[in-house]
């Protein structure tokens, strides 16, 4: 079984957490999907730490972030595929 | 794994299951507190429970007050308890509460005796309460007297990856031997609140829920000045990784495997419609939600941290479990069970929620957790507003 570098939570879910020590620009990386054991590959554009989420396509303002097939926020600035997913690019829509 | 049918226990006089021998020595009120740890000080095997709260408290506000104190002493890990309090009225209260569940119980009051006088007889009543608890033993009972509450801390993305889900799977398999089940953190579910609202066993217990969610969350809204991006997530949520509340409560909820629970209790509230799930209304702050979850009975607590919370409480043993492997390597100490290799794939949920239930049952049987050997005895009362 070759290394898992990204862990998808569910198969509708459109960012991947990363679950090694970091992965770093243009690195090829393994994800597994838990939900259906399925695998899918993604090329990284940034630095990303362990437990940090990567985009699993472009996003673009306005856009709706799922995990766990469920929405967890919305973009604020777009996102390409690949980039960094966190608090500069994404708010909640609660509070 | 077959699950084991046992654990070793401190049988009550109520027919409830300790998994600790506490005698303590329990201060009514704030000014109360020098007085309880000056017995606990001179009585070996008993210890204090100091806190800030009760004096002036009304309404509401003072009925879960008395709620805490009284479920407090009340808690079967709890082998014998001494009351201290300025006035004898309330401290009176709290121990004719606490006398119906049989076990021994005193109370004391400092006004017109002084500091010295009352550390003097109190001293004498809880030296014959910690020889008597000594002689107890513990004896195989089934896993059904087993209360397992269960609160998240310091979470990361981790968390809703292995620790949570880990809780979960324990869950799902203990929840059919009848063992009594408990999580909180009303705030904490924003954002998931309308799929656990579907997770009620009756429309009651759904309509119960979405209420609670609503007010908690109207409070929220009412006192916030900004908005929450400092309080939840919290920056060491951020740190590991949460972005949003939504992200945090999806993960938070994984704790509840696929079970549905039974009914919604008020803060500190005894579960009385039996074994099951149930959840508690409560704040999503560590010290507060445990303190709560010890005061309605439950006897032993998981708690799955990402960064590395490291709570533990008063009377309830805390088993504490993470998926982040830094913080499994980093915070050692404060980690019973490691369930980062999760995220490896060298461990499956399943694995993991057969190596909780050891943990738990081995804690349960007396295995002193990380927090109790550090030292960690948090009591930390909700007050719900002012005092008068």
């Amino acid at each position: 079984m070759a290394t898992t570098d990204i862990i998808i939570h569910d198969e509708k879910d459109n960012v991947g957490v990363v679950v090694i020590e970091k992965i770093t620009p243009n690195q090829d990386c393994n994800c597994w999907i838990m939900e259906n054991d399925g695998s899918v590959t993604i090329k990284s554009k940034n630095e990303i730490f362990l437990g940090h989420k990567i985009a699993m396509i472009d996003f673009k303002e306005g856009d709706t972030i799922l995990k766990y097939g469920h929405d967890i926020g919305k973009v604020v600035k777009p996102i390409k595929k690949g980039e960094h997913v966190h608090v500069h690019n994404v708010k909640t829509k609660k509070w | 794994m077959e699950i084991p049918k046992s654990f070793l226990g401190y049988k009550r006089e109520n027919g409830r299951v300790g998994t600790r021998n506490h005698v303590v020595i329990l201060p009514v009120d704030d000014i109360s507190n020098a007085c309880a740890e000056a017995v606990a000080n001179n009585i070996k095997g008993t210890f204090a429970i100091p806190h800030a709260y009760g004096r002036l408290q009304f309404g509401a506000d003072l009925e879960l007050f008395f709620d805490t104190m009284i479920g407090t002493g009340k808690n079967p890990n709890v082998a014998a308890c001494v009351v201290i309090g300025i006035e004898p009225k309330w401290t009176k209260k709290i121990v004719d509460a606490i006398a119906k569940t049989g076990k021994p119980v005193e109370g004391f009051s400092i006004e017109g005796a002084g500091d010295i006088k009352t550390i003097m007889k109190a001293s004498v009543k809880a030296q014959e309460f910690s020889q008597w608890s000594s002689e107890k033993q513990r004896e195989e009972c089934p896993l059904s007297d087993l209360w397992i509450s269960v609160k998240c801390g310091e979470s990361d993305t981790t968390s809703g990856m292995a620790a949570n889900p880990a809780v979960g799977n324990l869950m799902d398999k203990l929840e059919p031997l009848g063992v009594h089940l408990c999580f909180g953190e009303t705030s904490e579910l924003t954002g998931a609140e309308k799929v656990c609202a579907t997770r009620g066993a009756t429309p009651e217990a759904s309509k119960k829920f979405m209420k609670t969610w609503s007010d908690y969350n109207e409070f929220i809204l009412k006192e916030a000045t900004n908005d929450l991006s400092e309080s939840q997530p919290t920056a060491g949520n951020i740190a590991g990784g949460l972005t949003t509340i939504e992200e945090k409560a999806f993960g938070n909820f994984q704790k509840i495997g696929s079970r549905k629970f039974i009914d919604v209790l008020t803060p500190a509230e005894e579960p009385k419609k039996g074994p099951g799930l149930y959840f508690m209304d409560t704040s999503s702050a560590a010290g507060e939600c445990l303190t709560l979850q010890a005061a309605a009975g439950f006897n032993i607590h998981l708690f799955p941290t990402g960064q590395g919370n490291i709570i533990g409480n008063a009377i309830e043993p805390v088993v504490k479990l993470t998926g982040n492997p830094s913080t499994a390597i980093n915070m050692k100490e404060h980690i019973d069970l490691d369930v980062s290799k999760i995220l490896k794939r060298e461990m499956n949920m399943d694995q993991a929620g057969d190596e909780l239930i050891k943990t738990t049952i081995r804690a349960a049987s007396g295995r002193l957790t990380c927090a109790e050997v550090l030292g960690h005895k948090e009591f930390i009362m909700t007050k719900l507003f002012r005092s008068a």
